[in-house]
């Protein structure tokens, strides 16, 4: 209990994985709050990865963090000028009125 | 040892909370900034394991940027005050259970990898970027960054370049009615076009501009 060790990382990067989940199913007000469990996801994923590359002693994780970190700030970029424009087209960015491929 | 493990709960259990707060919170201005709490508290982590450089930059980008970037568009399309209304239609109460026993089983599955598993230190062999704990964490990541993963390094810049490209493509948008300086067309600007040299009779005068 009082030795942490790779374990207790993973277990919150799969804590935190399930939480952002939760938070794209649960979510019904607007595109912005799934965007942010997206951000939960990666930043579950960045926190396996850097808790493999310390106990293992391997730097690799590390660089991948990295670039996982630069792929998430232009999704963030590319899927809010989405949402900005989207907003300006029809006015509302509620999850429930935005059926126009009616998927 | 017990630092160690005093900080990790802390930090672990804000960044659970947060979290959660993330995905309930009524207010998407307050999502906004658990996120950010989040963010800090992971990134806490980081420089508490020995990954500074990452903790760090993580600070930079996400708490400096992204976050900031968030919190824009919140303000700027005025979506911050629409209540959070989970169970108020039936067409989205359905998905409801549905997400939460997906969830659900994917943290089991999870959980039972992360028991499951026991690293044996022979399972692969430790390549060449091992982590060198003479010099700092910054100056090890650097040898290896631009070195050997220099070729994914520059397209991750190639990312972000097409990222920005394509956001401001976006966005543009090109507005009618608004004067504005063209400086080709002032320069372009001939003599000929610009003045003309009339003679003016005496007693008619001479009309211009029709």
């Amino acid at each position: 209990m009082t030795e942490i060790g790779l374990g207790h990382y993973l277990t919150l990067g799969a804590v935190i994985f399930s939480i952002g989940i939760i938070g794209i199913f649960l979510n019904r007000k607007n595109i912005i709050v799934i965007l942010m469990s997206i951000e939960l996801i990666l930043l579950a994923v960045n926190i396996n990865l850097v808790a493999f590359s310390i106990f293992l002693g391997d730097l690799t994780g590390q660089v991948f963090t990295l670039f996982i970190l630069t792929v998430a700030a232009a999704e963030a970029a590319i899927g809010l000028a989405i949402i900005v424009v989207y907003y300006r087209n029809s006015g509302t960015i509620r999850v429930e009125e935005i059926d126009q491929l009616k998927g | 040892m017990i630092a160690h493990s005093i900080f990790f709960y802390t930090f672990s259990i804000i960044a659970v909370i947060s979290a959660i707060m993330v995905t309930v919170s009524k207010n998407t201005v307050h999502s906004v900034f658990f996120l950010i709490l989040d963010f800090i508290s992971i990134s806490c982590l980081f420089i508490m394991i020995g990954a500074e450089f990452l903790g760090m930059i993580m600070l930079i980008v996400y708490v400096g940027a992204v976050a900031v970037l968030f919190l824009f568009v919140v303000m700027m399309l005025n979506v911050a005050q629409q209540k959070n209304q989970w169970f108020a239609s039936e067409a989205s109460s359905k998905h409801i259970p549905v997400g939460l026993i997906i969830s659900t089983i994917i943290f089991f599955e999870l959980i039972i990898v992360i028991g499951g598993w026991k690293y044996k230190p022979d399972l692969f062999d430790i390549n060449n970027t091992t982590n060198n704990f003479s010099v700092s964490n910054t100056h090890s990541l650097g040898q290896v960054l631009y070195t050997d993963y220099i070729h994914v390094f520059q397209l991750s810049g190639m990312i972000l370049l097409v990222a920005m490209i394509g956001a401001i493509v976006l966005t543009f948008r090109k507005r009618e009615g608004v004067k504005k300086q063209s400086y080709l067309k002032q320069i372009s600007r001939e003599r000929s076009e610009g003045v003309e040299v009339l003679e003016v009779e005496t007693n008619k005068g001479v009309k211009i501009d029709d």
